[in-house]
């Protein structure tokens, strides 16, 4: 679904990710891991379009999407949520959704501006689907909240709720458990499950290590810039070397 | 022969022009780099000023140089009344809101000089009289001396102050991470008011400076506010050489495009640069690496 | 949340009452006013379309609603071509001009965005002023021939009202249309989250841009219909400061709300005409008004009433005045 080949990236003087590859397999949910400052938001950046590649490529499936900019990439199928939610602060939670339907239909400038029936009829179905992407994340009942007003657990909710709505086929979440207790965790963890049975490839960058252990198939870990291991769950928890990353070495 | 001189004329008022521009864009770069904002109604302190002087001059009848230190002063007032009525309440709100919050300030101030002092435009006397000098067969008229020594001595003090001094540096820190400078003991607040105290002060000797050459009067502050930004974009934002050179460049293909070209199109000529600039190399043309905003 | 008919109901209400008013108004120099607060809620809804909506700052708008003045003005008042059309080419060309700087222009953002607009907008202004020879200059330009449909001639008040007002409703009504959809949609997520947006498929470079040549197309219109209204124009009324004006009618008024655009252009359109003694004060008072809105009322005043006129529905439905549901 996703392959990353020797990507690297520099700012100025700084090299942030260092030759890192790894492929991400159709329908499954891998793991981002490692220490702060290892690059992990710099690689999710780089896949979605926000910063570009110093060198290296990233393909969707069989395309090379290295150079696509980020409003092209929803339309290929990949959608992101990000570490501090970026939400439609002043729309309602049913619109923040909508949105999400933007990248599904078509109705341009004339055609809402006199109300054509082609666009009533999208309008209706937008308005249908959100509701039912509202109800897929349990959130149906604050649908006129404004966004700005929902509490933390609930706008990363939204967020995901809204990156659903664009049907896309692959997922990529930034920390998504950041700042959830337990409980909203857990919740988190079936959530994904259930994305990834509708046939959504999951990403994670976590911190969270019982969440990642849990739900991901691969993990990818990463180490100042260059990637470290990468394997099953039991595969990383055993290796010294992951283990020296997080902890230091003595 | 007769050319030569018309060229040193016109080089001679781009440069003193550019002067001015220089000194007006520092202000701009001082609150931007501490607070991050565009402060609309930097041109309006120029404006105060030369008009405070004028007013100070003739209506209150005192000698000039105690009239150009009091019209500093309450530029300066003006400023941080600014700072602490509009500024601070809002300073985590939507860059929207404070752009037209500081558009509203300009509009305002503007309006009180307007309601002050009417629509006339007024002369301020010279600093050192009228005699034209004569310098290698061209004129120069001591304000143009005047403006260029004021400005390099506001260069060379900011110099002083920004790399050598406690307070200047704990400036510098705000910019780059106002956080971590709250966290050794830095008052941001303070910093913040500091630097429009001192973007006011500036602005408001250069509105002084030049007055003596172009007149004044309540709506000066657009034009030269303008002019000013356009400076130190071209100078990358920068709190020092950077905006010289800026302005500097700026005031020359003013006055040789107004010379050659056309002189009732002066004033687009600036405004052509401004987007030009942002158009095609918004980090300006002497922008210094992130390091060296100062 | 109002629903789709709600909307409809309010505008037909608002309609009804434009149209009715005249026969309220009867030759009062109120009338007069009403036909410029017509042209500039236009004018309004333009400028909220990009800012209130989309949040990009323009403060050069008179340049577009002086390019289609200046565009009618002089052609209609040198020959003897079909106004309609003259304004159908001003709307054409401001739109053009629009999107073709509207790509640089757009990628500026706040601040630079700001005077990158103010920029263009006395560029244009210093434009209409020396190029005296098609302008008129300074003095202005006189002699500009009044609208007619066949032997229906728009020379006074009354017939000026409705046709301005006419244009008016139907850019209002297209307005609240586009807002309310898709793109309208777009265009707020844009303002709140242009990144977020992005990732969403908005493509936030086109959208911006097309919004841009949008709003100047209905401005340039605006200032063919005043041309027309005036049968002057000079260029005092297109420059720096009327860009203020509009962005005050704005605020006051509701940013990111099209009634709001109406009320603002009505307050600021007619407060002057009944305080004489408001002109020396007037842009002190724009000022005041900026920064008093922005600080205490960011919605407008449009936000204080509909948060009044929901306490009161939910008092009428509530009976006991208890708390309103969302």
């Amino acid at each position: 679904m996703l392959r990353l080949d020797a990507i690297t990236k520099n700012f100025g003087g700084l090299t942030a990710l260092d030759q890192v590859s790894f492929a991400v397999a159709d329908g499954s949910i891998t793991g981002v891991i490692g220490p702060n400052g290892a690059g992990k938001t710099t690689l999710f950046n780089i896949v979605t379009g926000l910063y570009t590649l110093s060198s290296g490529r990233v393909f969707l499936g069989e395309k090379n999407i290295s150079f696509c900019r980020t409003e092209e990439l929803a339309g290929l199928g990949l959608v992101r949520t990000f570490q501090n939610i970026e939400l439609f602060g002043r729309m309602t939670v049913l619109e923040n959704v909508m949105v999400g339907m933007h990248n599904g239909t078509r109705s341009g400038i004339l055609s809402c501006a006199l109300k054509l029936p082609g666009h009533r009829r999208e309008e209706k179905y937008i308005r249908e689907k959100s509701m039912e992407w509202l109800r897929f994340t349990r959130l149906e009942d604050l649908a006129h909240v404004a966004a700005e007003n929902l509490p933390f657990g609930k706008g990363r909710l939204l967020e995901i709720a809204r990156a659903l709505a664009a049907r896309p086929k692959i997922i990529l979440m930034d920390e998504p458990a950041a700042g959830l207790n337990s409980r909203e965790t857990l919740e988190l963890a079936s959530l994904i499950s259930k994305i990834r049975e509708s046939g959504i490839t999951v990403v994670l960058v976590e911190h969270d290590m019982d969440l990642v252990m849990d739900i991901c198939e691969h993990i990818v870990v990463l180490n100042l810039g260059k990637k470290l291991a990468e394997g099953k769950a039991v595969e990383i928890q055993g290796n010294p070397e992951v283990i020296a990353a997080y902890l230091g070495t003595d | 022969m007769a050319d030569f001189r018309q060229l040193f004329q016109y080089i001679l008022s781009g440069l003193s022009n550019g002067a001015i521009y220089a000194l007006i864009g520092f202000g701009f770069a001082v609150i931007y780099n501490a607070t991050g904002i565009i402060n609309f109604a930097q041109g309006e302190f120029v404006m105060l000023g030369g008009m405070l002087t004028v007013f100070f001059l003739t209506v209150l009848q005192m000698p000039l140089a105690p009239a150009i230190l009091l019209a500093i002063a309450v530029s300066t007032a003006a400023g941080v009344t600014f700072e602490r009525l509009a500024i601070r309440p809002l300073r985590n709100a939507e860059p929207l809101r404070l752009i037209i919050i500081t558009i509203g300030a300009s509009i305002f101030i503007r309006g009180v000089a307007m309601l002050l002092w009417g629509k006339d435009t007024h002369a301020l006397p010279a600093f050192s009289g009228q005699e034209p000098l004569a310098v290698a067969g061209a004129t120069i008229l001591p304000q143009h001396l005047w403006i260029f020594g004021v400005t390099i001595l506001i260069i060379l003090a900011s110099r002083l102050f920004f790399n050598h001094t406690i307070m200047g540096k704990a400036m510098r820190a705000c910019s780059y991470n106002p956080q971590a400078a709250g966290l050794v003991g830095i008052s941001v607040k303070n910093m913040v008011m500091l630097s429009f105290m001192v973007s006011a002060a500036i602005g408001s000797l250069a509105g002084i400076i030049i007055a003596p050459l172009t007149m004044t009067s309540y709506d000066v502050g657009i034009m030269l506010g303008l002019k000013g930004f356009c400076a130190v974009i071209i100078g990358g934002m920068s709190s020092g050489l950077g905006t010289v050179m800026g302005g500097l460049l700026l005031g020359l293909l003013e006055s040789l495009g107004a010379g050659f070209i056309s002189a009732s199109y002066k004033d687009a000529i600036a405004f052509i640069i401004l987007l030009l600039i942002l158009f095609i190399r918004p980090e300006g043309l002497f922008a210094r690496k992130e390091s060296e905003r100062f | 949340m109002t629903g789709r008919k709600q909307q409809m109901i309010l505008f037909m209400l608002f309609a009804a009452g434009i149209l009715a008013a005249p026969f309220f108004l009867k030759g009062s120099y109120l009338l007069t006013v009403m036909v410029f607060v017509g042209i500039n809620t236009m004018l309004a809804v333009a400028l909220n379309l990009l800012l209130g909506y989309a949040g990009q700052i323009s403060l050069g708008h008179a340049a577009f609603f002086g390019m289609g003045a200046y565009i009618s003005g002089i052609i209609t008042s040198r020959f003897p071509v079909d106004p309609f059309g003259v304004m159908l080419l001003a709307a054409v060309l401001a739109g053009a001009l629009a999107f073709v700087i509207g790509f640089p222009i757009l990628k500026l953002k706040g601040h630079y965005l700001a005077m990158a607009t103010l920029g263009f907008g006395i560029i244009m202004y210093i434009i209409f002023n020396e190029t005296v020879a098609y302008t008129g200059g300074p003095s202005g330009l006189p002699g500009i021939p009044s609208l007619r449909i066949g032997v229906l001639v728009f020379d006074n008040d009354l017939r000026n009202y409705y046709l301005v007002w006419m244009f008016t409703l139907v850019v209002m009504l297209l307005a609240i249309n586009l807002v309310q959809s898709r793109i309208g949609r777009a265009l707020r997520a844009i303002h709140d989250s242009e990144v977020a947006a992005r990732v969403m498929g908005v493509n936030a470079r086109i959208l911006k841009v097309q919004i841009f040549s949008l709003s100047a197309v209905i401005s340039a219109v605006a200032g063919s219909l005043y041309a027309h209204v005036m049968t002057f124009i000079a260029p005092a009324s297109f420059g720096f400061n009327f860009s203020v004006e509009l962005l005050t009618m704005i605020v006051v008024g509701g940013l990111g709300s099209i009634y709001g655009s109406f009320l603002g252009a009505a307050i600021l359109t007619t407060l002057p005409e009944f305080l004489r003694v408001f002109q020396d004060w007037d842009i002190i008072v724009y000022g005041l008004m900026l920064i008093l809105m922005t600080m205490f009322m960011p919605g407008g005043l449009i936000s204080g009433m509909e948060a009044g006129l929901r306490h009161v529905m939910a008092k009428i439905f509530k009976g006991d005045g208890g708390h309103a549901q969302a």
